[in-house]
């Protein structure tokens, strides 16, 4: 197909691929040399093997145990919520869509919250060990409790409505504002502090052990949507005319939303809640390359991970030795080009 | 090979939206080789009976039968090589350039290789006269190009499997087209017709009807009125009841056309 399909965006490029590859890279080596403790480029060459250069042991420690992880895992996240976000713009064949509507996060966050909240009371019966895993796995069970409970809302007969299932989203998240309102209410001081701070998401203290489960979790659920490419593209023709060239598309809509419930659920449980990402990166990738998801995909992963490694590696430099949240930092980047794009297309509509 | 028993078929189907029924008792059968016109006032369910022929609409009572099995049986991607469904409305969402919708219908056929695809989409092209602006954005497209475009895609889902001899549905195909593009869209699906291609099209224009069809099918408020040969279908007495407007029928030499003066009026001084 890629041989036939001529790109309609504005980089008229026969392979793309690559050079998101390279920035995605370039990104990851900044983001690695930067931080309250600098890196040098030779020392980083030194850890990867490829220089004869001693280590010196800090920097191993440092880049080993801590930003290796942190990198790793604003990467993974980046990437699946840009995966994530086109599968849903394709999916509710808007480009204004984010992962976000099917109600992912919001049940994630509140499942965090009321762990934050509510945890400490339950958390005796835990072992020691586990305790730390608790959040993780509360807002990703979160996270796939309302989406399910969003798609049997928007199901009849096994067929999804899916501005009903937009609908049944936008209740279920005013629901969850609701529960984490209340927790806030009778949350203390430093339980405030936390919960605020999850909900803004960070990749501050991520440690091997603790992304490595959702980490697996990415791997299974998001480069797999690439096989479905074609299949994401036939519903830009409208969902009954995706059928007539032969999509089965109940099937196809339960299986973006069970992957992109799976892969936005992993990416909350290691970061908390980062906004934008979804939304912007594949909607500039589609401007860059076109609307094809075969391209529009993987480019679209690069571009987000590339984009949250960066949004990372900032949030450390910014305020050092303190540090930024980054979903201030993606929100900032996000909301007024979000708000380009609206006001582009009411421009555009009205004409 | 097509099977012997090619057939699509409607058996006494009842389509309901809700408590209303939308068509009732209608049986209709589609068979290799032929043209079939619907003809019928607006709301008398000609686009709902295309629609539970093609296996979008689940149907109350009665069957839809595919070579003898139900359509809902069907798989998906099986369907797309029996039959190709040209709606009334299409929308595309994103800047998909025409080509790129063009060969969305070929979704289903992975049997091809990419240089074969690329040659029944540009032949497709071509036969709508779309090449021209086959690389711009669908979105920028005028109606009648679109609907062109629409109609180069399921063209060529015909064409890929020519061997299953695939029946084509259209609705209104050549609604916002120019006289010699109706004309071309009709003569490419009565090409294939003679091929051996099942063709049902919802058409108002008699003439048209007239001209491409071998059968016509009248419908009104639900139910198939009339149903049989081109000639004897379009009788003008009959379609002035129907469509309760007086109709004439002009002919000059082999060519038939229909024409609607509209009520006599008595303002005109």
């Amino acid at each position: 197909m890629s041989a036939l399909a001529r790109p309609t965006g504005a980089l008229a490029l026969r392979r793309p691929i690559p050079l998101f590859v390279a920035a995605a890279a370039l990104s990851v080596v900044a983001s690695l040399c930067v931080g309250a403790f600098p890196v040098g480029l030779g020392q980083l060459l030194a850890a990867l093997g490829l220089s004869s250069e001693p280590l010196d042991g800090t920097t191993a420690a440092v880049l080993y145990t801590i930003r290796a992880p942190r990198v790793l895992a604003a990467f993974a996240v980046g990437a699946a919520l840009a995966a994530s976000g086109a599968a849903m713009q394709s999916l509710f064949r808007n480009p204004l869509a984010d992962p976000g509507l099917l109600g992912v996060s919001s049940g994630a966050a509140l499942a965090a919250v009321s762990v934050i909240v509510l945890g400490e009371k339950v958390m005796h019966i835990v072992p020691p060990d586990l305790r730390p895993w608790c959040l993780p796995l509360a807002a990703f069970l979160g996270g796939l409790a309302s989406t399910v409970l969003v798609y049997r809302i928007a199901a009849r007969n096994g067929a999804a409505l899916v501005g009903t299932l937009l609908l049944a989203g936008i209740a279920i998240n005013a629901l969850t504002s609701a529960g984490i309102g209340l927790l806030v209410f009778v949350a203390d001081d430093q339980q405030l502090r936390t919960l605020i701070f999850w909900t803004m998401g960070g990749f501050g203290g991520v440690t091997w052990a603790a992304i490595l489960p959702a980490l697996l979790v990415l791997a299974v659920s998001a480069p797999t949507l690439l096989p479905a490419a074609h299949l994401l593209d036939a519903l830009a023709l409208g969902e009954r005319e995706a059928g007539h060239v032969g999509v089965d598309v109940e099937r196809l809509k339960r299986r973006l939303v069970a992957q992109v419930a799976l892969a936005v659920g992993a990416g909350v449980a290691i970061s908390g809640i980062v906004g934008f990402v979804g939304l912007i990166a594949p909607h500039i990738v589609r401007l860059l390359l076109g609307p094809s998801h075969r391209t529009l995909l993987p480019a679209a992963a690069l571009f987000g991970g590339a984009f949250l490694v960066l949004a990372d590696a900032l949030a450390r430099v910014l305020v050092a030795p303190a540090e930024m949240p980054i979903g201030v930092l993606t929100a900032l980047v996000g909301g007024p080009f979000f708000l380009w794009l609206l006001v582009g297309r009411a421009a555009r509509e009205g004409l | 090979m097509a099977p012997v028993t090619s057939l699509l078929q409607a058996e006494a189907i009842e389509v309901r939206a809700g408590r209303k029924s939308l068509i009732h008792e209608v049986s209709i059968a589609l068979a290799p080789g032929e043209f079939v016109a619907v003809i019928g006032p607006n709301g008398a369910g000609k686009s709902t009976l295309l629609g539970a022929l093609a296996g979008d609409r689940p149907v109350a009572r009665g069957q839809v039968l595919l070579d003898g099995q139900p359509i809902g049986k069907w798989r998906r991607a099986a369907l797309a090589h029996r039959r190709a469904v040209l709606p009334q409305h299409s929308s595309v969402a994103f800047d998909f350039t025409g080509r790129q919708i063009v060969q969305l219908g070929l979704l289903a056929h992975g049997a091809l290789s990419d240089r074969q695809k690329a040659d029944i989409v540009e032949r497709t092209l071509a036969e709508t006269e779309a090449l021209a602006f086959a690389d711009r954005s669908y979105t920028v497209l005028s109606g009648g190009e679109r609907q062109r475009i629409q109609l180069a895609r399921v063209l060529a889902q015909c064409d890929a499997d020519p061997a299953t001899r695939p029946f084509l549905l259209l609705d209104e195909p050549i609604a916002g087209l120019d006289l010699s593009h109706q004309h071309a869209a009709l003569a490419s699906a009565r090409r294939r017709a003679d091929r051996g291609l099942g063709v049902l099209a919802v058409l108002h224009d008699l003439t048209m009807a007239a001209r491409y069809a071998h059968r016509v099918a009248i419908m009104e408020k639900g139910r198939v009125t009339a149903l049989g040969p081109t000639e004897e279908t379009l009788d003008p007495a009959l379609l002035s009841r129907v469509f309760a407007t007086p109709i004439l029928r002009l002919q000059a030499g082999t060519t038939v056309a229909f024409v609607s003066p509209g009520e006599t009026t008595p303002n005109r001084t």
